[in-house]
Formats: C-alpha cells, structure tokens, sequence
C-alpha cells in the first residue's frame, strides 16, 4: 500500500518539498529561538496574507507578491525599532493586524472567492505543482548558503549583538539579512501549512532542540531532525486517516514538544 | 602587539555632549587618558558611567564633541577587527543560550577572523592561552549558564582579551560577586594590565577598590572631575554623589561609602 502511495506524483512533489520546507524551518528556528523572534515569526507571516491577496487582485503569482509583503513589513519592523521609540513587539502588533486586514480588502476588491484562500491560510501541500517545488528547491539552497557562510556570525550575533558590534562584526547588515532569510522562509513554508501555522514551524522544531540538546550544533541537527520528521510523519498520517496535512504537521510538533518538556530536566541534570 | 609608549594618549574625548530623549546625559566632557593607565570610573547611579564606555567604544555617538581612541574614531577602529576588549555590564542575556566556555572566548577572535573565514589553530591557541591566564581552563567544556557568577566574569574578561586589545574596558565586573570574588577579579585585572601592557577602564562602585588599585580615578555625574591620585577627597566624592559620603575605615583605606540624604 505504501509503494502505491509513493508511486502518486502529486504526494512525491508533496513529501520532497515537505522535507526541504522543513529541513529550512529546523535550521532557521534554532536561530528563531535563541534569538527570541517567535513573535517576528508570528508578525511576518500574518502579513505575507496581505500581498498573497495583492497577487489575486493583479492576477500575479502570490508568491512574489507575498515575498514582497514580507519583506516589508520585516524591515519595517525593524526600522520602527531601532530608529523609533515604538516598542518591538508594539510595532509587530500592529503591522501584522493591518497588512491582513490590507489583504482581506483586496480580496474584497479582488471578487476572487474562486481562489484557494483557504489553502493559503492553511496549506495544501498535496496541490504543489512542479514549478512550486522548484520555487522550494531555489529557496531552500539560497538560505541554507547564507546561513552556513555567516554561521559564526549569526551565532555571535545571537549570543550578544552589542558584543559582536564591538567586535567590528557587521551586526545592522546582518539584523537585516536575517529578516530578509525569515520573510523567504516564511513564504515558502506556506505552501506546506498555511500562513496561520508557519510560525508553528519556525519556533517549535527550535523549542523541542532547546529541551534535548545541550550544544549549539547538536540543537540545529535536532532541530532540523524534529522539523523533518513531523513534516514526512505528519504528512504521510494525514494522508492515511484523512485529516488536513498541515494541522497534523503542526499538531505533531506540539507532541513532540510537550514530550520532551518532560525530558528536559531529567537531560539536563547529569 | 605594539606595546604603549608613555605618554601616549589612548583616550581622548574633547567637548562630548550626549543627550538621550532630551535629557543630558554627558555635559561637555573632556578626558584623556594616557596609555598604560589603570584607570576607575566612579559616580552615582545614572551618571553617564556606562554611556562615557559606550561613547569610547562607539556604541553611543555623541551629538557634540570628538572621541579619538588610539588616535583614530571607534567607528574606524572597529572595522578593524577592533583593539578594545569590553566586559558589559550584562554580559549574558540568555542563561539558556547552548554555548561552551570555549565557544564563548573563541566568540572573542570573530571580529578579527573576518567574514568568509573559519577559525585557525592559532585562534584556538589563544583562546587556550586565555582560558590559562584567568585560571579557567578546566572550565573549557562546560556551559556557560551553568558556571557561577565569578566564573562567567572570568570567561569574558577571556573573550575580551581574545581581541587582543592595547584597551580594556570592564563595566562594572563586580557587581554580582561576594566581596572575595570581588577583589580576585581586582587583582587578576591588575596582573592581566602587566602582562598584556594594557590601558584599563573599570566602572566599579566600591570606592575602597577603586582607591587601592588603580592609577588615576574619573569621577563622573554628567560633568567628570579627574583625580590623578587617590586618595580621593570626602569633598569631591560628595560633589559627585550629590549627597553626603561617609567613610567606613577599616585600616588605612576607605571601606565602604553609606549616602546619608538630608531629604
């Protein structure tokens, strides 16, 4: 039964761009965590809704109009705080609420209540075409690059921005170039579950490595190996008892998450 | 390392003004510190002690004024790879944040390593060298959230001095330890100032170290007065603090300061 359902090309392109998704989404969600930007997460990817609806209106691909959005609103939050006396999570607060609500006037505008704005609130994985995967595979490779050329960097950064500062580390190019890595992940994982669950995927693979792993590399392997397992596991599951894929991806996430609170201080007392 | 001339200036800073949110908190301030001074910073809460450091390390900018360390602006001598070590007041944000000692002091060498670069052999050299100069290295592979407050100021005076820097600059490095941890970290900076022939600035709040170790004292509330040797006067520490000042004596030297507020 199994073989036949590998032999479906519609649920390979599922399962190939579930794991690049999410292997994306493990290695970024450590960085997520420590760095405590779940709420970031959270504000980006409410606003990419405005631009995917942007995209219906001027019949373009959402895609790019979603990266668009994204990306806007990221800097924006970023320029609100560091040059403004807005308050972080302030400025998140309100540039999320008013880009989806930006997004449900112009699907208003828009009459497109043909469109799979269901599937874009909450994934569809299984109705990923071949130029979609793509759009993952170009996506993934390009982040994956960034992370690894900056890696020390991005940990200094992490453990103690004003530090690296001071250490000549070029920290504002580096506070923007991972937002702008965020705002593309983001984008692409909501093909797999959907722009209300994407921070689902950028914070808690991070979250359940923060419970198991006691070293910085070890957490972005588990990390990435709880993104990726939910993501096959939950994907396959879904698919055997008929239950929508990226609730089930995202549910088993929380699983994982709640189990290995329970673990955690029983590791990480030797 | 380019050992200091004397009399060279390290620090200079000619007519600073810092303001922040309209109010003032650095007035016309002008210091010069020469190379190979160990030097403390003194003054009450809210005085402008941390941002004086931040100024000199160009973290702050000032509306008004010049800052020249080592002969060059911080902003240029940071994109060097930098040649000031800084121990901040809050060194560890996150407790929880999976990181070894030794990952902690190698942090210290980035700036210098420069992007696109991996850390060499000599890089892991120095960090051993380190971890040995503050008598750590047996803390090598531990976390640093589960090391005690003295041990943690200890690996980041390490990462500082990984930077292999002509200045160090410790914000107040004392301020969660007990009175013996205290005067270690004291007296390790002082061995540390002789061996690397280093510029040393040091926030501190406790008056009596500050008397005893170092060569010249800063007192600062917005306006500085420098003192070039202690021991320092009841009435310039009273017209720093802006209240009265009493000493404890203990021996010859000032123990403690109690504020006593007419108000």
């Amino acid at each position: 039964m199994m073989t036949d359902l590998f032999a479906l090309g519609f649920l390979q392109r599922a399962l190939a761009a579930a794991i690049l998704v999410s292997l994306l989404c493990g290695v970024l969600s450590t960085f997520v965590v420590l760095r405590r930007m779940a709420f970031i997460g959270v504000g980006i990817s409410h606003s990419a809704f405005g631009g995917v609806a942007l995209g219906f209106l001027l019949g373009i691909d959402p895609l790019w109009t979603g990266i668009g959005f994204a990306l806007m609103v990221a800097l924006l939050i970023e320029y609100a705080q560091t040059r403004t006396a807005v308050e972080e999570d302030t400025a998140i607060g309100i540039f999320f609420a008013a880009s989806m609500a930006l997004g449900l006037v112009f699907l208003h505008l828009s009459r497109a209540y043909n469109v799979d704005v269901f599937g874009f609130l909450f994934g569809n994985i299984l109705a990923i075409d071949t130029r979609q995967l793509w759009q993952i595979l170009v996506v993934t490779v390009a982040v994956l690059a960034v992370i690894l050329t900056f890696f020390k960097e991005i940990v200094f950064l992490s453990f103690d921005e004003e530090m690296a500062w001071v250490n000549g580390v070029p920290v504002k190019a580096l506070r923007y170039l991972f937002l702008v890595l965020m705002a593309l992940v983001v984008i692409i994982t909501i093909y797999l579950v959907g722009i209300i669950l994407v921070s689902a995927l950028l914070v808690i693979p991070g979250a359940i490595a923060q419970n198991l792993a006691r070293q910085l590399k070890s957490m972005v392997w588990v990390s990435t190996g709880a993104a990726v397992g939910s993501a096959v596991g939950g994907l396959i599951l879904s698919y055997a008892i008929d239950f929508p894929s990226g609730a089930t991806i995202v549910l088993m996430l929380a699983l994982l998450y709640l189990g290995t609170s329970g673990l955690r201080p029983w590791l990480h007392h030797r | 390392m380019k050992a200091p001339e004397i009399g060279e200036t390290a620090i200079k800073l000619e007519g600073v003004w810092v303001n922040f949110n309209g109010a003032v908190i650095l007035e016309d301030v002008n210091l010069s510190i020469e190379a190979g001074r160990y030097v403390g910073i003194l003054g009450p809460n809210g005085a402008g002690k941390s941002t004086l450091l931040k100024v000199i390390l160009g973290l702050i900018r000032p509306q008004r004024g010049r800052v020249q360390v080592l002969g060059q602006s911080p902003e240029k001598l940071r994109q060097h790879g930098s040649a000031v070590g800084y121990l901040p007041q809050r060194p560890l944000g996150n407790p929880r944040f999976p990181v070894t000692v030794a990952d902690v002091v190698l942090m210290g060498r980035y700036g210098r390593i420069g992007l696109f670069k991996r850390p060499r052999r000599e890089d892991r050299e120095l960090v051993r060298r380190r971890l040995e100069d503050l008598s750590i290295s047996h803390l090598a592979n531990r976390l640093i959230g589960d090391l005690s407050g003295g041990e943690q100021q200890r690996v980041f005076i390490a990462r500082a001095l990984c930077v292999d820097p002509r200045i160090l600059i410790l914000d107040e490095p004392t301020v969660s330890l007990d009175a013996c941890a205290q005067d270690d970290i004291f007296e390790l900076v002082h061995t540390l100032r002789e061996k690397l022939n280093l510029t040393v600035l040091i926030v501190s709040h406790d008056i009596g170290a500050v008397a005893r170790h170092m060569d010249d004292v800063v007192c600062i509330n917005r306006r500085i007065h420098v003192h070039q040797r202690p021991p320092i006067g009841r009435l310039s520490l009273e017209s720093t603090f802006g209240c009265a000042v009493e000493y404890l004596f203990h021996g010859e030297i000032p123990h403690r300061v109690v504020k006593t507020h007419d108000d």
